[in-house]
């Protein structure tokens, strides 16, 4: 009995770390951006190109900033959790349109010259949420994918929840599910709206 | 046949000068030592996209993106250190190799010494019991009449 007794336990612990260890999701990378001020840019907003939008023009207020992209499938999947969001207006929500044209594989950027690289991404990007539905109060466009750098953006879609001091406060990284959204947005979104 | 045809073309192309790393990203002399540097940075860090890919090795396009901000705050004159922190501070802990010694780490750093430490002592202790019970372990009557009884019958034996 004894003799067995310590090798079971071993075996016991063994498993409860790999099944643990095992149903981590590797892509949950915490990020160290969360309680720092998020960082600052200033890019050209979709469809007013002379008009540019920086993070500090939202101060006061609690926002979300969505980085999406229209070449990112797994955008699409939690685009009707945008849409929602945005008609019932519970937080202000703004876009950051992650690498439109240089992020999709499929297009050559060795045959798209910079002038042109700015109307084809306003295009496809304007053309994708027509098509999609609009749920942003706005969407600045982050061509060369520099302002997601400072943000730690590794995999389109991410979603960073910013407070009325300009600090972030959550970052989710992949699709918002339903559950997501209203078990764990919105109510962080009404603790910092007291 | 065939193989032997495939053998021939390739080692046919491994002749021709550059033939078949032609493709392959040379390091530009002018900037060699700066291309040396992000070689040496980048492979210290991991490709957040393919997550068991270093940077230097990866070819997801966030890792190229990220080589080029590297590069370019080589250029810059920033330091090593300023390098890795402009990555940590972006994507944390997570993106070194070789995280750093802290509370959080300390377990990833020396857990590893801590189990064998604990195997050690134990296999110690074990042998130490083990030898003991041989010793102390004196035949009983009956075991030493068969133990007699097998040498003897031993002896007997050409």
């Amino acid at each position: 009995m004894n003799k067995f007794l310590w090798p079971l336990i071993g075996f016991v612990v063994l498993v409860a770390l790999l099944a643990v260890g095992l149903n981590l999701n590797p892509r949950d990378v915490p990020s160290p951006l969360v309680g720092k001020p998020a960082p600052a840019f200033s890019l050209p907003q979709l469809g007013a190109p002379d008009r540019t939008f920086s993070p500090k023009d939202m101060l006061g207020q609690v926002w979300l900033l969505n980085v999406w992209s229209s070449w990112c499938v797994s955008c699409r999947q939690e685009h009707p959790v945008l849409v929602g969001l945005a008609k019932r207006k519970t937080v202000p929500l703004i876009g950051l349109n992650y690498k439109e044209l240089r992020g999709d594989g499929g297009v050559d950027m060795d045959k798209v010259d910079p002038a042109s690289e700015k109307v084809l991404a306003e295009q496809r990007a304007a053309g994708w949420l027509s098509k999609h539905g609009d749920p942003y109060a706005l969407t600045a466009m982050d061509l060369d994918g520099r302002a997601g750098i400072d943000y730690g953006v590794y995999g389109v879609p991410e979603t960073y929840l910013i407070d009325k001091a300009g600090v972030i406060r959550m970052k989710h990284t992949g699709p918002i599910s339903p559950d997501i959204f209203s078990g764990k947005i919105l109510p962080m979104v009404g603790e910092l709206s007291k | 046949m065939k193989r032997w045809l495939t053998i021939f073309a390739l080692a046919l192309g491994a002749l021709q000068p550059g033939g078949l790393q032609a493709k392959e990203a040379a390091p530009r002399a002018e900037n060699e030592l700066t291309e040396k540097r992000l070689i040496a940075i980048s492979s210290e860090l991991r490709c957040l996209v393919c997550q068991n890919e270093s940077l230097a090795g990866s070819n997801a396009e966030l890792a190229q993106d990220l080589r080029r901000e590297i590069r370019s705050l080589i250029n810059d004159n920033k330091s090593d250190s300023e390098i890795m922190e402009f990555m940590v501070s972006r994507y944390g802990d997570f993106v070194r190799y070789r995280p750093p010694l802290k509370g959080t780490t300390l377990l990833l750093w020396f857990g590893p010494a801590l189990l064998f430490a604990v195997a050690l002592v134990a296999l110690v202790r074990y042998l130490r019991r083990r030898d003991k019970a041989l010793k102390d372990a004196p035949l009983s009557a009956e075991e030493q009449r068969q133990a007699d009884d097998l040498l003897q019958a031993k002896k007997g034996q050409p």
